[in-house]
């Protein structure tokens, strides 16, 4: 038998309006053969991570753009362990500076994807993460 | 705990994953044995119409609306997949971002994944969990895309279809299997005009068309011409008219459970994934049965002239008797 597509929930947590970027991404994962769970804008953390439960996602992508992963990304993070769902791998796609991308991959996020990232090197990551 | 207990003491990741493993196909299916005594007590509500008249947004107005009387509401939204990829975008949590957050509301997204009508085949099993997990309302949103009609209208008891403003004479051209079908019908977007043309040439069709719900040609007839089908005019995205929707919601269910009518279609609802199953697992083994030796060998005697293949049926027909 065919093995079951995998389920990622994509979100968008913060006040700005963009969300060009995870539209690609979205897209990117479906032509890939996943199944996106996009929850559009303006999610909270809980809202997330509620999500990412009664969805039964097997991963979790967060879009940033307004420079709010220092905080949001973190609160998604300690609500996840607080939740014992600590083994959902975690993507943050967005414009994160150099030096930020290793305090969050230290919180326990897999990849951290920059503007420049091609959409089949970010399928490859999550496929590795969840495999 | 057992799964069971986990899923009623309100544990949501159970719940998720048992809804996983439906639509995966995984082999621990058992676990509906354990389950299926405590169903039968949520009332089932579907909602169809082609693809952006507003299901979702509709359902975002009219659950929190109702969340004023029920405890626990869920929804199963249900989006295409693609038939090339077989990956799917499952977007319509976007537009029911007032029950995000409201622990009383679940909302699962489902992608088709290659069944024919707009459901997925997951959705009957999926509908047993959360309905043994004790929602009081089950929701399933179709994809508004392929022949969704009858598996919409077979695993619900108030079936609301969303037609448009204006939309009236395609309907009449194409689409006369969704009206019979309706408990409920909505002219969603009314914001724009032609709505009250829409609703004059609608109760028109309505007197003419035969308003039976039969599911299949054996089900049991429903007394369904009690029931007149109303029509409600909304704008889902202000909330307006979704009022009276709801309130026509609870007099189609006052009305099933009072004509018994509500029996008749659990019955009939029963029946129908009963026979999908049976169908599934006898066509399986007819495939296999193709592909068995003496199919092989039973073949090559029609190309020899040395039998026919209606003689060949009736004798493999006798073999399954008394097998
Ligand atoms: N003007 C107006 N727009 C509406 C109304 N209801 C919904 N919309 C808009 O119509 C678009 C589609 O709405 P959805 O709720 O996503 O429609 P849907 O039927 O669930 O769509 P699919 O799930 O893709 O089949 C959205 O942009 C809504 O904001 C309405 O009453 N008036
Ligand atoms: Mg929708």
């Amino acid at each position: 038998m065919m093995s079951s597509p995998l389920r990622i929930l994509v979100a968008k947590p913060g006040l700005d309006g963009h969300d060009r970027g995870a539209k690609v991404v979205v897209r990117a994962l479906r032509e890939a053969g996943m199944e996106v769970i996009y929850t559009g804008l303006r999610q909270s953390p809980s809202m997330i991570v509620e999500a990412a439960i009664e969805e039964d996602v097997n991963a979790i992508g967060i879009s940033i753009l307004s420079g709010a992963h220092q905080i949001l990304v973190p609160k998604v993070m300690e609500i996840l362990f607080e939740k014992d769902l600590g083994n959902i791998p975690v993507f943050v796609g967005g414009i994160v500076p150099e030096n930020d991308v290793e305090e969050l991959i230290d919180l326990g996020v897999v990849g951290v994807f920059g503007p420049g990232t091609s959409t089949s090197e970010i399928v490859r990551v999550i496929r590795d993460a969840i495999s | 705990m057992s799964l069971f207990r986990e899923i009623i003491s309100g544990n949501r990741q159970s719940l998720a994953q048992c809804l996983t493993s439906i639509e995966n196909e995984d082999d621990n299916y058992h676990f509906l044995s354990e389950i299926y005594g405590h169903t039968g007590n949520a009332h089932l509500i579907g909602i169809t119409g082609s693809p952006g008249s507003g299901k979702s947004t509709i359902l975002n107005s009219l659950v929190k609306l109702m969340r004023k009387n029920d405890d626990n509401m869920g929804i199963l939204a249900i989006d295409p997949s693609s038939q090339f990829t077989k990956g799917a975008v499952l977007g319509d949590r976007i537009r029911m971002q007032d029950l995000l957050g409201d622990k009383g509301v679940y909302i699962r997204s489902m992608a088709t994944r290659g069944a024919l009508g707009g459901l997925s085949n997951a959705v009957a099993g999926s509908i047993d969990v959360l309905d043994a997990a004790g929602f009081d309302r089950i929701f399933v949103e179709t994809s508004g895309v392929g022949q969704a009609e009858i598996d919409i209208a077979a695993n619900s008891y108030t079936t609301i279809v969303v037609l448009l403003p204006g939309a009236g004479d395609s309907i009449q051209a194409s689409k006369a299997g969704v009206l019979e079908i309706a408990d409920i019908i909505v002219i969603n977007k009314s914001d724009y005009s032609h709505a009250s043309l829409t609703k004059s040439h609608l109760l028109e069709m309505l007197d003419i068309a035969s308003h039976s719900h039969n599911i299949d040609n054996n089900s049991i007839n429903s007394s369904k011409n009690i029931w007149s089908v109303p029509i409600v005019s909304t704008v889902a995205t202000s909330g307006e008219g979704v009022d009276e929707l709801a309130d026509n919601v609870y007099s189609h269910y006052k009305y099933l459970c009072d004509t018994g009518e509500l029996e008749v279609r659990r019955r009939n609802r029963i029946r129908y994934i009963y026979r999908l199953l049976l169908q599934k697992q006898l066509y399986t083994r007819l495939e296999n049965i193709l592909l068995e030796e003496r199919s092989i060998q039973q073949l090559e005697l029609l190309m020899q002239g040395k039998n026919d293949p209606y003689t060949a049926v009736e004798h493999l027909m006798k073999w399954f008797d008394t097998h």
